[in-house]
């Protein structure tokens, strides 16, 4: 090696790993946080199939491409796929999980605001997976 | 070998040739011409995503499963017919060369594997498969249309064991056939680039051919290894795969960052900052590549402890990675640079390596994960990595081999112009995709609702994308005119640097 001195390298690496650890404590933590389902969440069961989606609620509604929430509730989604893998999105509010057949894959989400919310697939999954959307409707409480 | 077009011969000697400048030559034009046949299509991707289809409006390709089978077969054709080609061809031209030895140390396996490759291409172009370049099951096994998948699937069994092949021939030929006096510590880093990605390959590559048996013997109904209906596990399939193609990410930016190690400090007239910390940096990645492959699937329904894990393990590689950047940067620092076609696409992708690293810290911090994961940001991410650095580098190294190859030089002008056409195409193209990914658009879709946002972003990437194609017209116009017409080159010095170069750059072996 040449006689030059290498501190300056070692500084920057320092400050890479800093860097790095502290984003990777700081996705830790806060993925610790959003994964926790908060008590008392209602369970809907979505189930993706080539190429809609289909949400049972738990009083037994069942909805086709379109799903009716109340603002302010917690809600938790078992997801589960009847053919092929598809992936459960509702982008405005970062829900994304797989619907993998063989498995149920959870996620909860609580709405904040009313209004209506894209519903799509993220996972390729053939023919008309381009179109494989539906419609999130966030409402007020009914009672 | 060396100056080919000063000397014509027939073709057919060339061909039947184990000499490995001849072999490098027919990997050079193989890995070329998919790079514009795999471009070709991700033009008409662009064009087909310009405008949103209402009714009946706005729609370039005849239907979906046309585009879907369009996407795949541009990123099979590209990753494994110009990349991984294009970094043999280089291994081939300059390994023996660099380690001081006659040949490689197996030619007629290293034109064995070469042979390989056309009819691996031939099988995917002609299938033309629709299940993505990763074909996950289920929808592999129970939707895909054969004999398109099949097809693939033999394909791909073919090119893996090329890879295998010719990583076993350069891991001999630079740790056996290294000249007695040169120790592995003198090896130029181009040359240790490739030794590190040889063993990757030769680790990897295994686990992804299993793989792909199970998919054969799933889809002819005889097992059930990834198919829920018969009890298997499709994600199962999705471990097998990634354990091989995360570090196969790396299999094809090592050669790339080992390209622009050559590249720039000749360019700087300075010798390289850190040969050490180069060559640190390359087995620390190598190291590590087999630590993140989870990463690509944390929203498959992975535990925390899972998803923590990986994450860790891919911020693991940012640390090497930087060093590589640092070395570069220190080493033009204070340097006399000419900005020469190689340097400018050289300096140019190591710009764009930055922002695809910078992007790929945000991927693998696991919230942020959900938001990006499957969208247009991972597209726009993962290409800033092959066509951002890799593809950079290779063209980069393209200029600097020209007049090795040839005898003649291009026209720098034109390199010039393709250059900066390439680097603002690539910019419009792959940054617009990323926040095309924060607004929610899915990867692999053939259409999109109009969402104004959208409609926007999709147009200026294909704008991006068409200006890519046209600095690809003049790069081929300028490829071909001066093979045959270009000045001719001083073998000893083509770009007017100077100094001395590591090697001899006329160096050649004779034929045998």
């Amino acid at each position: 090696m040449s006689g030059h001195s290498n501190w300056p390298e070692w500084i920057y690496i320092a400050v890479v790993v800093a860097l790095m650890t502290w984003v990777g404590a700081e996705a830790w933590n806060a993925e610790r946080l959003v994964e926790e389902v908060p008590e008392g969440a209602e369970v809907i069961k979505v189930t993706g199939q080539q190429w809609f989606w289909t949400f049972e609620h738990e009083d037994g509604t069942i909805e086709i491409g379109e799903l009716h929430v109340e603002v302010g509730k917690a809600y938790k989604f078992e997801i589960m796929s009847k053919d092929v893998i598809h992936s459960f999105n509702i982008h405005d509010y970062v829900v994304l999980m797989d619907a993998v057949p063989g498995r149920i894959n959870t996620v909860w989400f609580a709405p904040t605001d009313v209004g209506t919310h894209d519903i799509q697939c993220r996972e390729y999954c053939g023919l008309i997976h381009y179109n494989m959307r539906g419609t999130l409707y966030v409402e007020e409480p009914s009672s | 070998m060396v100056l080919e077009l000063q000397k014509p011969r027939p073709i057919w000697q060339i061909m039947f040739s184990t000499h490995h400048t001849d072999i490098g030559l027919l990997y050079l034009i193989t890995s070329l011409a998919f790079l514009f046949l795999g471009g070709s299509l991700a033009l008409a991707i662009r064009i087909e995503l310009f405008f949103p289809n209402i009714e009946g409006t706005g729609q370039f390709i005849a239907d979906s499963m046309t585009f879907n089978r369009i996407f795949t077969v541009h990123g099979t054709t590209l990753i494994f017919l110009f990349i991984i080609p294009f970094a043999s061809a280089v291994g081939n031209y300059f390994v023996p060369i660099m380690v001081r030895y006659k040949d490689m140390a197996y030619p007629k396996l290293n034109a064995i594997a070469f042979w390989m490759i056309p009819p691996a291409a031939a099988l995917v172009w002609l299938g033309f498969a629709d299940f993505t370049w990763y074909a996950q099951p289920p929808y592999s096994i129970i939707s895909s249309p054969g004999p398109a998948a099949d097809m693939w699937i033999f394909g791909l069994k073919i090119l893996g064991i090329s890879s295998v092949l010719g990583a076993i021939n350069f891991v001999v030929t630079i740790l056996k056939c290294k000249h007695p006096d040169m120790s592995i510590g003198q090896v130029p880093l181009l040359a240790w680039s490739l030794l590190v990605t040889s063993v990757i390959i030769i680790v990897a590559i295994p686990t992804f051919a299993a793989a792909l048996l199970m998919l054969l013997t799933d889809r002819l109904g005889l097992s059930g290894f990834f198919n829920p209906a018969m009890g298997g596990d499709p994600i199962a399939y999705s471990h097998l795969f990634w354990f091989t193609f995360h570090p196969e990410v790396y299999v094809l930016v090592l050669p790339a960052i080992g390209m622009m190690y050559e590249i720039i400090p000749r360019f700087s007239r300075k010798p390289i900052y850190s040969y050490n910390s180069g060559v640190f940096a390359f087995v620390l990645l190598a190291l590590v590549s087999f630590s993140s492959w989870g990463h690509h699937m944390f929203a498959t329904g992975m535990s925390f402890t899972e998803k923590t894990v990986f994450m860790v393990g891919t911020l693991a590689a940012v640390p090497a990675s930087a060093m590589h950047v640092f070395n570069f940067i220190a080493t033009m620092w204070n340097g006399r640079i000419k900005f020469s076609s190689p340097m400018m696409w050289a300096v140019g992708g190591i710009a764009l390596f930055f922002a695809a690293g910078a992007g790929g810290v945000v991927n693998t911090a696991m919230p942020l994960d959900f938001a990006t994961h499957d969208s247009y940001w991972v597209v726009g991410h993962f290409h800033l990595f092959v066509m951002g650095t890799i593809a950079f580098a290779s063209i980069g190294f393209l200029y600097y081999m020209f007049p090795y190859v040839t005898g003649r030089m291009y026209n720098e002008a034109w390199g010039k112009a393709h250059f900066v056409l390439s680097f603002v195409g690539t910019i419009l193209v792959f940054f617009t995709q990323h926040v095309l990914g924060l607004y929610g658009m899915p990867r692999r879709v053939f259409d999109y609702p109009p969402i104004p946002e959208w409609i926007v972003m999709n147009q200026i990437a294909s704008v991006g994308a068409m200006i890519i194609g046209v600095s690809m017209v003049i790069f081929l116009a300028n490829m071909i005119y001066s093979s045959g017409k270009g000045e001719l080159a001083n073998t000893d010095d083509p770009f007017g640097l100077g100094g001395k170069y590591y090697y001899p750059f006329e160096a050649k072996n004779p034929h045998h």
